[in-house]
């Protein structure tokens, strides 16, 4: 895959900003619109800006290989079955809000009525959407990684070698200075 | 000898379930759309959902505490679409 110097500076400039936009949409997700759906796919959409930009090879050198987005996945699930488990640890039914309005983590008094919002609270739900965030992040790069891979891509040396197809022989002056 | 030999022959079976299924379906005839009957679920998630919940987005209360569940279920249902198409590319993935 040839992707000029322009798409890759680019990608490598707005990479992180997705990635950000996406964790608030996780982590605001009981206060604003969005969720972990939602921000487990924006996250996912940087990924795949870098597959897009970069070749393969060098995302899973340098990146990272894609059975950690298994691993990611598989993590997101058991913890969403274990934050749905522990409402019957303290004595309630499975997926209970136990922690809602206790005074602990996720557990802030909450202001009825129309209010900005305290990311404290709503007990479990700020757990859950993480969990949620991160299975999505990881399915989703997963399944675009695998995909990645059975491309047949070109090699960064062959892209940047100077050029000696007939195609851009006939054209002239290519190539250029490197 | 025939090594299967049914109860009913092929055609009386589908005679049978057609009939079956338009027993079934009787009771919708007298439906009538447009009217439905009233309900009271969704003014209760508004009045209360912030109270019982905590959270200030209504649909997030509904998804992850009111409808946990269902939740759940896509999880599982995003797993096990990575886990298709992990095996359908296991050969190249390496």
């Amino acid at each position: 895959m040839t992707s000029g110097l322009v798409i890759r500076t680019a990608g490598r400039l707005l990479a992180p900003f997705i990635f950000i936009f996406g964790f608030y949409i996780v982590a605001h997700g009981h206060l604003t619109p969005g969720g972990g759906f939602q921000g487990g796919a924006v996250i996912a959409t940087g990924v795949a800006l870098i597959l897009v930009c970069y070749y393969y090879k060098d995302c899973i050198d340098k990146l990272t290989p894609a059975k950690n987005f298994k691993l990611v996945e598989a993590a997101g699930l058991i913890l969403y079955i274990c934050t749905a488990l522990s409402g019957l640890v303290v004595g309630a039914s499975f997926l209970f809000n136990w922690m809602n309005a206790t005074g602990g983590l996720f557990g802030h008094a909450v202001a009825y009525g129309v209010n900005a919002g305290d990311i404290f609270t709503a007990g479990v739900i700020p757990v859950l959407n993480f969990a949620i965030g991160i299975e999505v992040l990881g399915a989703l790069s997963v399944v675009l990684m695998y995909m990645f891979a059975g491309l047949k891509e070109t090699t960064q040396a062959e892209d940047d070698a100077p050029a000696s197809t007939p195609i851009i022989k006939k054209s002239g002056k290519q190539g250029g200075k490197k | 000898m025939k090594e299967c030999t049914s109860l009913f022959p092929k055609r009386v079976v589908m005679i049978l379930v057609i009939l079956v299924t338009l027993i079934l379906l009787l009771p919708s005839i007298g439906l009538t759309f447009g009217e439905p009957q009233t309900t009271t679920t969704d003014q209760y998630y508004i009045n209360n959902a912030q109270v019982e919940t905590g959270a200030n987005n209504v649909v997030t209360s509904i998804v992850f505490d009111y409808r946990g569940f269902d939740t759940l279920g896509e999880a599982c249902v995003l797993f096990i679409a990575v886990l298709g198409v992990a095996m359908l590319f296991r050969r190249i993935g390496k």
